[in-house]
């Protein structure tokens, strides 16, 4: 078969990944920064905390999965794209190296200052990468100054952190924490009970608007910033990826409206996957795209694995990916229950 | 200071610290489903208090080596960047693998396992344990195949200015590889056996809950006995190895400067590197280092010198992390065996002098995990693949030394804050003890 094929679906897969984990690692940095917001006491914030403790780790691994799948099928797209963006993302693996322990070491010692420090850590560390991961994502849509020379292997940058802080890097940041928040807040409506629940609910109405006004702002804005319309104009029948983004976003707030939180969350997970999804379509074939010159474009053709190696990956993908989806479906089942006060109140486990 | 540099004190510093709790993992997860599974089977409430009380220990380990993971991940496209690109067409599939496979298995059921006390059966509780533990163990394994490639590069071809991958087969099975995962995952149980053992000491020395340390001392023993032995004959079988692919790591472990046959062994070597000899060379077994290198004591050993001299690990710390891991080694296995035979004696408790050693070695296999890595990777420069891509050539081009001394700073400053937590945590729910009220162990709901 030819390379094309593989490439184009390693493409479609690294768009997969990245959806998935900000799907799922999106309502845990939600609960995590609004955690602060909502809960009103100790045990409420265990109560929260809890509602994540048994999927955040498992959650966090699709960003283990895409990277390891940028590194596997294009090589050359991770090693610029990590180099380049190098000191955003530090902070942003800072912030998750924080956001990780701060869930594991809250409860160990029984101290009120102790407690404190980490709530306060949780939502910092929580609500950086959300804005980070936003900044990154509006950079690769818009494309980042790098020159490349793919036959004499020179490649330079031309940029630094500062430069990535443009409008509308900063709007998809924002985009981003929104999201994230109308998530999180949904997540923790559905799993948990009766006061907390509610005022979960109402913050995730509260924030709806404002998502909607950045959303459409990140749309308008996305026209004169970056090249993602190119490929609707020229295959107009994807209009119906972002289409089903918009209409998912404004589902969340018909059943958020009414008090359905489990269709309002559903609908939430749809917009971000869709989201995700309307910019991979804009970029297509392009992975990081060049800014200052388009020969320059690291796309799935010019960075890709080779055949093999892309073949090797397929079949591990398609073997052990429905596996995962399998046990993890059975996990959430699991924990489906929400978590209530009494139970943490029952428990006098120093956890 | 230059890029190159501090990007090496970075990732050697980040390496090492992850390396503080992967061991521990590696070993903890396996014996404490253990017993677990002994609970299951046997009913014994004092399996499950055992499986509470070091998991406890584990999980708090745990923590810290999932979080320092993501950094090795993203390191390589943030500081070694031009490997990445060279070689991505290999190393990046076990780590992709890797990711897919084993950490999703390992970090799901973990999740379950913590939170799922009385969610699921006792059954499917104890497989959670073994699924995330199998996931651990195997998670080395493709790391370590990923590792084995640098040492010896197999199955590819230089094409297209990189490193293509020509046969997967060759790579996923790299000898090399599986004698260090062997060497490397039972060193890990030798660990492990060697905290619950020096934990069990500490407690019996204070006279608490004696039944419950004796039980998980012999326990640790045994384990720590048999992981000790494997680890021993595989470190032979890896020494060789190396003595095969990497011959100027061999002659920096064994400071060997003169390229010889019938090579002697050297109990006490004081190496010279600034004259390119041995300061001091006694207590000598002839033919002992060719015998040991490849099995016949007639056997060449090349010496450093044949090596022209920017092509040679830097000796003396190669040499004496060998050296010190391979002693520590002898040790484990020596007081392991006399661990299985003392705690089985009536009045095990009453052997201060003994609990004491066992106490005092607590530190000795992390040192010798350090230390073997330092062998493994210091011994393999100035290569970062073996042969094929030096080390200076692998670094990030557009990342500035300034940015990296930041980073440097901010992991220095995190994991010594985190390390420093992490260790007083351990140490403070070590010497805690196991919970008494079994119905507060049963009921848990979590953390938070």
């Amino acid at each position: 078969m030819d390379i094309s094929i593989f490439q184009i679906t390693w493409f479609v897969l690294w768009g997969v990944l990245w959806a998935a984990y900000f799907m799922l690692d999106g309502f845990v940095l939600g609960t995590g920064f609004l955690s602060g917001i909502i809960a009103k006491n100790d045990t409420e914030k265990r109560v929260l905390i809890n509602s994540i403790g048994p999927v955040w780790d498992g959650n966090e691994v699709w960003l283990l999965t895409a990277g390891g799948a940028t590194f596997a099928a294009f090589p050359t797209t991770y090693a610029l794209m990590f180099s380049n963006l190098y000191s955003a993302l530090i902070l942003l693996l800072f912030s998750l190296i924080v956001r990780g322990v701060s869930f594991e070491f809250r409860g160990k010692i029984d101290n009120d200052i102790w407690r404190g420090s980490w709530d306060k850590a949780m939502m910092v560390s929580s609500f950086l990468p959300a804005l980070l991961f936003g900044v990154a994502f509006g950079n690769i849509f818009k494309g980042i100054p790098m020159r490349n020379d793919f036959v004499n292997l020179q490649f330079t940058f031309e940029g630094g952190l500062i430069g990535l802080l443009n409008p509308y890097g900063l709007v998809t940041g924002i985009l981003f924490v929104l999201l994230f928040a109308v998530h999180g807040a949904l997540y923790i409506s559905t799993k948990t009970v009766g006061d907390l629940s509610s005022r979960a609910l109402a913050l995730a109405n509260k924030i709806w608007p404002a998502l909607l006004v950045v959303a459409v702002v990140f749309l308008a804005f996305t026209y004169p910033a970056t090249k993602l319309y190119d490929n609707y104009l020229n295959a107009p029948v994807l209009i119906i990826v972002p289409i089903i983004a918009v209409v998912s976003l404004i589902l969340i707030k018909v059943f958020a409206a009414k008090g359905e939180k489990g269709k309002a969350f559903t609908f939430s997970c749809l917009t971000i996957v869709f989201v995700v999804f309307t910019g991979v379509t804009g970029l297509f074939p392009n992975l990081l795209p060049s800014n200052i010159d388009p020969a320059s474009n690291l796309n799935i053709y010019n960075s890709s694995s080779s055949l093999i190696t892309l073949k090797l990956m397929t079949v591990v993908a398609l073997i052990v990916v429905p596996i995962v989806i399998a046990y993890k479906i059975w996990v959430y089942r699991i924990f489906r229950a929400p978590v209530t006060e009494e139970q943490i109140e029952a428990n006098q486990h120093p956890y | 200071m230059d890029v190159l540099f501090l990007s090496q004190l970075q990732f050697a510093a980040t390496c090492m610290f992850h390396w503080i709790f992967v061991p521990l993992t590696l070993g903890l997860s396996i014996m404490t489903a253990w017993m677990e599974t002994k609970y299951v089977t046997t009913g014994d409430d004092t399996w499950l208090r055992m499986t509470k009380f070091w998991g406890k220990l584990f999980l708090i380990n745990f923590a810290l080596g999932v979080v320092t993971g993501i950094t090795m991940e993203f390191q390589f496209g943030l500081n070694w960047s031009e490997y990445s690109r060279i070689v991505g067409d290999i190393f990046g599939a076990p780590l992709a693998v890797e990711a897919t496979v084993t950490f999703f298995l390992e970090s799901v059921f973990i999740g379950v396992w913590i939170f799922g006390w009385n969610k699921v059966s006792k059954k499917t509780h104890a497989l959670t344990i073994w699924l995330a533990a199998i996931g651990t163990n195997l998670s080395a394994l493709f790391i370590l195949q990923a590792n084995a490639w640098m040492q010896n590069p197999v199955g590819f071809a230089i094409r297209n200015g990189r490193a293509e991958m020509t046969d997967p087969l060759a790579v996923f099975t790299n000898t090399y590889g599986i004698i260090k995962f062997t060497h490397t995952v039972l060193s890990g149980y030798a660990l492990a056996a060697f905290l619950i053992m020096g934990i069990s000491a500490w407690h019996l020395l204070r006279r608490n809950e004696i039944d419950f340390f004796k039980r998980s001392f012999r326990f640790a023993a045994i384990w720590g006995f048999i992981a000790s032995i494997i680890v021993g004959i595989s470190g032979d079988f890896h020494a060789v190895e190396i003595a095969k692919v990497q011959p100027s790591k061999f002659a920096a472990m064994e400071s060997i400067w003169e390229t010889k046959r019938n090579a002697e062994m050297c109990l006490l070597l004081i190496p010279n590197a600034k004259e390119e000899c041995n300061a001091v060379e006694a207590l000598k077994i002839p033919g002992m280092l060719s015998f040991l290198a490849f099995h016949d004591t007639n056997a060449e050993i090349k010496g450093l010198k044949d090596f022209p001299k920017d092509m040679r690990p830097t000796v003396f710390p190669v040499f004496v992390s060998f050296r010190t891991m391979a002693a520590i080694g002898t040790f484990m296995i020596i007081v392991s065996l006399a661990g299985i035979f003392l705690s089985r004696r009536d009045k095990f408790e009453d052997n201060k002098l003994f609990l004491n050693l066992m106490l005092f070695s607590i530190p000795l296999p992390y040192l010798a995990q350090q230390m073997g890595w330092i062998v493994a990777e210091l011994g393999r420069q100035p290569w970062l693949v073996y042969g094929v891509l030096k080390t200076s050539e692998g670094v990030s081009k557009s990342v500035t030394a300034t940015q990296v001394l930041l980073s440097l700073i901010g992991f220095t400053v995190l994991y010594g804050v985190l390390g420093a937590i992490d260790i007083y945590l351990l140490v403070k729910y070590a010497k805690k003890g196991p919970d008494s009220d079994l119905s507060n162990i049963i009921n848990v709901q979590g953390r938070g």
